[in-house]
């Protein structure tokens, strides 16, 4: 049962911005497929709501190969999906929202909300980080932008501070020779991930590692980047000996905790496997 | 709180509703408005039973507050049917014995109907992921599979028009 709250529909990022600065406990619903369900669940019952679905100007994606992409946070995760530059540029982004949830969600879900939300299984967060992805994020004050991975803080828990929303997420040109992949482990195709990987790698002109990044999804309270294993692979040829060991490394340094859909154990085991392959469809894909 | 006036079209038909801004889509179309077809399953956007068009888009209205299709065209299962006769897809749940129980039937029928709109000749895998958002637990999947697939192939042209 959803406890009553005040609604608040503001037509402008302007009045929006102004309208949560002025209001104590409010939350702001987009697409609400998660705020919905805890509000239903009692977990929140904020006193009013901003409902920013109908802001058009954060409803964007533009891309420039000096640039890179730009998506507004109010962006549904089937946009994202249909967009056909993105497709080109980055081809990863759209395989994992065509695995996000179901395509009712993706259609009313968007990009801004699921990050806002902060749930560390999410699908988009370990792919954007692991692209280097930057958010924009502002208040009635001013925006500022910063690191995808320096904005979640720990279980549903963002560096968003009050009176701040997300507004756009930026994710940097691709490099020549970069290729990324990414896979979660579920039962069901349309599920969260029981855990997930992210994993990018850039060559130099001689086919070795130049840049590398491992993202693991619900392997702890916020997306977790595995540094020791990056670093491992700075340097060295394609070997998968090395993508095991990495994966040795992952299993070692991720963080997840147990619940009824696996045990830790299982997930840490699962999350090695995962970097483990991940780390070798990059590396080909960046060869290619 | 204080309640709000909400407009929206649902099947072709305007409607204004006084209602809580809590109020859910699911609870607006059938507590409200009174059209029970769609049908509130988990509620917790897992099932689909509860699946309708905002604007052509299929969505899970249990996860949708009504107060967000201000100003929408909505389409429920009972909108499927043209004058009065039974849309393609309906014709084709019935042949094919695609309803059981019959619960998931109304958002499968949605959500078959809304790959249809956007992909007319699906293949089978296209039309199994088109259905991954809804649950059927007589686990009738392959009747439902082989239904949307004999729309696709025009087995129902002459029920169109």
């Amino acid at each position: 049962m959803i406890n009553d709250f005040n609604y608040l529909k503001p037509d402008t990022l302007k009045e929006a911005l102004a309208m949560y600065a002025e209001h104590d406990d409010c939350k702001v619903i987009c697409g609400g497929q998660s705020l919905l369900i805890v509000m239903r669940q009692g977990m929140i019952s904020p006193e009013y709501l901003l409902d920013i679905k109908h802001v058009t100007e954060l409803d964007y994606i533009k891309f420039d190969k000096k640039d890179g992409l730009r998506i507004g946070a109010t962006t549904t995760h089937r946009e994202i999906e249909k967009f056909n530059v993105i497709k080109k540029n980055y081809p990863v982004l759209v395989s994992m929202e065509n695995k996000l949830a179901s395509i009712q969600v993706r259609n009313w879900g968007t990009i801004g909300g699921n990050l806002a939300h902060a749930d560390p299984a999410g699908d988009p967060a370990p792919v954007l980080i692991a692209l280097k992805a930057n958010i924009r994020v502002g208040g009635a004050e001013g925006d500022r932008t910063i690191l995808l991975e320096d904005f979640f803080v720990n279980y549903f828990e963002t560096a968003l501070n009050k009176g701040e929303l997300v507004l756009e997420v930026h994710v940097p040109p691709p490099e020549p020779k970069m290729g990324a992949a990414y896979q979660k482990f579920n039962l069901l195709e349309s599920d969260m991930g029981i855990v997930a990987a992210a994993a990018s790698v850039t060559l130099n002109d001689k086919g070795k590692c130049k840049d590398a990044r491992i993202v693991l999804g619900n392997a702890g309270a916020t997306p977790k980047r595995i540094k020791r294993a990056e670093e491992l692979l700075i340097g060295k040829a394609y070997d998968e000996n090395l993508f095991a060991e990495a994966g040795k490394i992952a299993s070692e340094d991720c963080e997840p905790v147990a619940d009824i859909h696996a045990s830790e154990e299982h997930r840490r085991h699962l999350l090695g496997v995962l970097t483990k392959r991940m780390l070798k469809k990059a590396w080909e894909k960046a060869r290619s | 709180m204080e309640k709000r006036l909400l407009t929206l079209t649902v099947n072709g038909q305007e409607y204004e509703l006084y209602i809580n801004p809590k109020t859910l889509l699911v609870e607006a179309i059938r507590d409200h408005i009174g059209l029970t077809g769609t049908k509130r399953g988990c509620d917790t956007v897992s099932c689909g039973a509860c699946t309708v068009m905002i604007n052509g888009m299929s969505v899970k209205a249990c996860s949708v507050l009504a107060m967000q299709a201000d100003g929408a065209r909505i389409t429920t299962v009972e909108g499927l049917e043209v004058n009065g006769k039974l849309a393609p897809i309906q014709e084709a749940f019935l042949d094919q014995g695609a309803y059981q129980c019959g619960f998931c039937a109304p958002g499968m029928l949605m959500s078959a109907q809304a790959l249809l709109n956007e992909n007319p000749n699906p293949t089978e895998w296209e039309i199994r992921e088109g259905i991954e958002g809804n649950i059927c637990r007589c686990t009738g999947y392959n009747s439902i599979v082989r239904a949307i697939e004999s729309v696709a192939k025009g087995k129902y042209t002459e029920v169109k028009s």
